[in-house]
This record gives C-alpha cells, sequence and structure tokens, in this order.
C-alpha cells in the first residue's frame, strides 16, 4: 500500500544526502591534503549514489499514485525550499575542515543507526538501498572519527577549531531524532545508541560534548535556514534556464 | 673516463628499450628533464581539476554531477601517481607543491582558460583530455619507468575522460537551438587552445632532440598535434559541427588534414602568465594549501603523538 507518508519519508532521505553531497562536493579541488580531496569526493560520490536512488524510487511512488511524469531529475532540480525536506545540518556551511569532519562524523553516525534499522523495515525498495548504502556509510564513519580523534587531539588549533565546530553544529543534531508522522522507524529509540558512539569518539579526541542546549528544528517539515534558496538556485540553474531538456 | 662509460652503457640501456630505474646512474640532464616534465605534468593535473571542478554545483542533472565530481577526482589521483613519480627523482611533493604555488613551476597553460557554459564539460573532455591522450599514449612507453608505468594508469581512465566528454557534446548536438549553440560556442573557443597544448612547433623547440635520442619523446610536437587534428576533423563530422578553421582540408597528398596557423602570440602570453585564468588558478591552489596548513599540522602532531604513546607502552 503506497501512501504519502513513504513518499515523504523517501524524499526526506533523498534530500539530505544530495544536499549534504553538494556542499561536500565544494571540497573537491579544494581539499587540504590531496589524499583528503579524493577521500571526502568519495563520500560525495557514495551520497549521490544514495540519493539517485532514493529519488528513483520516489518517482516510482509518485508516478503510482498520481499518474505523473516524475524522474529523479525534476525531482531534484524543479522543487522548492519549501518543498526539500533535508535535514538542516546539511545546507550549512562547510565552514573550516573541522566544521565539514564533524557535520560528516554527527550525521554518519546517525546514517549508520538509521539504516541499521531500515534494513529490516517491510518496504522491499527501501530496505534494499539500506542494505547497500549501509557498506558505504560504515567507511564514512571510520573515516570520519578518525579525523575527529586527528583533529581533537591534534594541535592546540586545531583542537580549539573543533570544539568551536561542535558550538556550530551541536544544535542542529536534536532533529535527528524529532519523531514525524513520516518517520520509518521510531528515531527516539537510537538516540542513546547515538550519544554513545559520540561520546566514544569524543573521549577519544579530548572533546565533550554541550550540556543543554536549544536544538533547531524545521528540515523534514521545509522550513530551512537561509542557505538552502542559494544552494538550490545555483543547484538548479541549468535546469530552470532550459526545463524539459536533456542533458 | 668512468662518465664516458656510464653515458655508453645508459645510451645502450635506452637503445634497447630497457627502462631507467630510479637507482640506476643517469645523465643529470636526464635527471631534471624528467624532473621537470613530470612535476608539471603532476601539476597541470591539479590546476586542470580547477576549470572542471567550477561546474560541479551546477551539473544540470545527477547522472552528469556523479559523473563529472569522478572525472575530476580521476585527476586527483592522476595527480597523485605522477607525484611520487618525481619525487623518485629526489625533490618532495612539498617542494613541487611550493613551487606550483609560488608561480615558479608551470603546468599546462590550456587550464588558463575559464569554463563558461556547461558544453565546456563535453569540450573539455573531448578536446583537452583528447590532447592528453595522445602524449600520455606516446608516454607510457617513456624511457623512465616509473613515469612510464604512471602513465598506463593515467591513459585507461583519460580514455573514459575523452569518451564522456564527447557523449555531452553528442547530446548537446540533438538537443534545442540553445543547446546546438552552446555545444559550436564551447567548440569554437577550445579547438585552438587545444591545438596550443602539444607546445611550439618543431622548428622552435629547443629540447626536443635531445628528449628523442633519450626516449623521453617519442614523437614531436608537431607530429602529435596532427594527429590530433586527423582525430579530431573527423570525429567532429559525428557532432554535426564545424572547427574553427577555414584552412582546415584534407590533403590527399600528404594524407593528413592541412591546418591554419596558429596565434603563437595568443601562446606565450598565457605561457607567460597573461591568460584570462592564472591569477585565478594559483590564487585558488594557494588558498586551498594556506587554509589547509593547520590540517597538515595537526596529522602530523597527532602521528607523532601515537607514535611516542606506543613506544612509551612499549618501554
Ligand atoms: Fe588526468
Ligand atoms: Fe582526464
Amino acid at each position: 500500500m503506497i501512501n504519502q507518508k513513504t513518499i515523504n519519508a523517501t524524499l526526506h532521505l533523498a534530500d539530505t544526502t544530495l544536499i549534504l553531497a553538494q556542499k561536500n562536493s565544494e571540497w573537491c579541488a579544494h581539499g587540504p591534503i590531496l589524499e583528503q580531496d579524493i577521500a571526502i569526493t568519495n563520500i560525495t560520490l557514495d551520497l549521490i549514489g544514495q540519493s539517485r536512488m532514493f529519488y528513483q524510487y520516489a518517482a516510482e511512488l509518485i508516478n503510482e499514485v498520481e499518474n505523473k511524469n516524475e524522474t529523479e531529475d525534476t525531482l531534484a532540480y524543479f522543487r522548492s525550499e519549501r518543498e526539500f525536506k533535508n535535514f538542516l545540518i546539511a545546507e550549512l556551511p562547510n565552514g573550516d575542515w573541522a566544521q565539514t569532519i564533524l557535520r560528516q562524523f554527527f550525521f554518519s553516525c546517525f546514517h549508520q543507526l538509521l539504516f541499521e534499522k531500515l534494513q529490516h523495515i517491510e518496504d522491499k525498495q527501501i530496505s534494499a538501498i539500506a542494505v547497500k548504502s549501509l557498506k558505504e556509510i560504515n567507511y564514512h564513519v571510520k573515516w570520519s572519527s578518525e579525523w575527529v580523534i586527528r583533529l581533537g587531539d591534534g594541535t592546540l588549533e586545531s583542537h580549539s577549531r573543533m570544539v568551536k565546530a561542535i558550538e556550530i553544529l551541536w544544535p542542529y543534531t536534536g532533529e535527528f531524532f524529532n519523531a514525524e508522522e513520516n518517520d520509518l522507524i521510531e528515531v527516539k529509540k537510537i538516540k542513546s545508541n547515538w550519544i554513545q558512539k559520540i561520546e566514544a569518539v569524543f573521549f577519544e579526541a579530548n572533546l565533550l560534548i554541550p550540556g543543554n542546549v536549544f536544538m533547531q528544528t524545521g528540515g523534514k517539515q521545509g522550513i530551512h535556514t537561509e542557505h538552502l534558496g542559494y544552494i538550490l538556485t545555483e543547484m538548479q540553474s541549468l535546469q530552470r534556464a532550459y526545463p524539459g531538456l536533456e542533458w | 673516463m668512468f662518465l664516458q662509460e656510464a653515458e655508453k652503457t645508459f645510451q645502450e640501456k635506452i637503445d634497447s628499450e630497457i627502462k631507467i630505474e630510479p637507482k640506476d646512474w643517469m645523465p643529470e640532464a636526464f635527471r631534471k628533464t624528467n624532473l621537470r616534465q613530470i612535476s608539471q605534468h603532476a601539476h597541470s593535473e591539479i590546476v586542470g581539476m580547477l576549470p572542471e571542478g567550477n561546474w560541479i554545483s551546477r551539473a544540470p542533472s545527477l547522472k552528469r554531477k556523479a559523473i563529472l565530481i569522478a572525472k575530476v577526482q580521476d585527476e586527483a589521483g592522476h595527480g597523485l601517481y605522477l607525484y611520487s613519480a618525481a619525487e623518485t627523482l629526489g625533490m618532495s611533493r612539498e617542494q613541487m607543491v611550493a613551487d606550483l604555488n609560488s608561480g615558479k613551476a608551470k603546468y599546462s597553460s590550456i587550464f588558463n582558460y575559464p569554463t563558461l557554459t556547461w558544453a565546456d564539460m563535453g569540450a573539455v573532455g573531448w578536446l583537452v583530455d583528447g590532447a592528453a591522450i595522445l602524449n600520455q599514449v606516446m608516454l607510457c612507453r617513456t624511457s623512465y619507468g616509473p613515469y612510464a608505468r604512471a602513465m598506463v594508469r593515467i591513459c585507461k581512465e583519460e580514455s573514459f575522460h575523452q569518451r564522456q566528454g564527447f557523449e555531452i557534446l553528442l547530446i548537446l548536438s540533438k538537443g534545442s537551438k540553445a543547446q546546438r549553440e552552446m555545444c559550436q560556442d564551447a567548440i569554437n573557443r577550445w579547438w585552438w587552445p587545444s591545438l596550443m597544448m602539444f607546445g611550439p612547433k618543431d622548428s622552435e623547440s629547443t629540447n626536443s632532440d635531445q628528449s628523442i635520442k633519450w626516449k623521453i619523446k617519442r614523437k614531436t610536437n608537431d607530429e602529435l598535434r596532427q594527429q590530433f587534428v586527423d582525430m579530431i576533423a573527423e570525429q567532429i563530422k559525428l557532432l554535426g559541427m564545424t572547427l574553427p578553421d577555414k584552412d582546415l582540408k584534407w590533403n590527399d597528398k600528404t594524407k593528413h588534414y592541412d591546418f591554419g596557423e596558429i596565434n603563437w602570440d595568443e601562446f606565450w602570453n598565457v605561457v607567460k602568465g597573461n591568460g584570462p585564468c592564472n591569477k585565478d588558478r594559483l590564487i585558488a591552489r594557494n588558498k586551498a594549501h594556506d587554509e589547509g596548513a593547520w590540517v597538515r599540522e595537526a596529522a602530523i602532531a597527532f602521528a607523532e603523538k601515537r607514535k611516542s604513546n606506543i613506544n612509551t607502552k612499549a618501554a
């Protein structure tokens, strides 16, 4: 039984991975170390691959219900700021390498726990995508954890940059666990596991989880930061200037 | 006496197609020429990421975006192989990068032209990677072992790049009027600069004879350029587009295409730093390098801490 809930949930997964890939791709050709330029670009490519699978599935579902002709590209290139359902953390500016790494770490740890659950849900397509993506995500967690530790326990400067990054990004992690009607799993149930993962890596990195912090939210409902409009304007510019063509 | 002997053995190896390896004796000029050429080649891969990276955020479909990112990433990999090959000749990667960033070292001038429309992603792949391939296929048999081996790995990926570039143009050439115009415009802008990629004419080129004798190169600039013109003049027919050269014509006597005179003023100007993007490219490379300094320092500091931790534990 197809319903709007599954469509919305699939779009949320697609949008989050695409927008994070779009932001990470800014590092391609501009990374701090050639090897790491390649590494973060690998993650970018994995995320785009995942987003394409989710968009393709969402298009299939929408076309079945609404008799439309959506494709992965119409969904990525012709939806507006208010229609995108990505987590806010994905659309934030890259900041420095510390901030980019920390965002990847927070997100990948969540992504891993989420997909471990998704691989067992009833929806065959989503569970298949989850199984396929988990291999990639496990690597993202490993790579970003290593960098969090390296920077947290590196020099005074790298440590203080990590502390700053935590200050900026932590308020955007609460959104991961905000239950919403479209959720495919009970997100609240993975929160304590997520905190444990973060704590374990932070312990090695000499970093601390902030105390009570007000958490930002709105992404799943299409209430975004001011950054998303610019991201979409740039990303969608060619399709919007020349709609309906093949590229 | 020893030197003459060594030089003789060296040339005999070259003549009988035995690769020169890092530990072998080699004339200082051979080492220097290879070092200069390989490091320039590495720099070209790295700077070459910038003009194409310019369109990643705006690629017109998710599939194109993924292909473009993978391509730019391939170039980073090529840079890595080549820096490693160059390091075997006794210069550190840090030093090479410093020379690039200070403007002392050169890279291929083609990357000092701007990518203005999406069609440029096609034209760059087809023409620029296409020209690079001809040079690189030849270099798979170059006499310095590490360089030749790096080239074999690189060539496999480059032929993908050229095909993907051609495919972008093919789709545009069958598309709307605006797309066809975009396609022709990109070819018009990239054609002459890609001919310049093969370097000065043989009559003006100073290093050519020695490089051929040492089998660093096996074809001259003009031979490679002619091969390129012959290849592209045929392929463009499939696009239904034209090359911006009124003198381009098949010559039945030579069995090659004749083509017009390159604007050598423009060539030398771009080499000297006056191309449209020379400054932007160096600014971008320096910015990435400078802003990455604290990251590299942290990585080193961390590795050292862990090493001494292990040592303390062991003791
Ligand atoms: Fe390359
Ligand atoms: Fe290439």
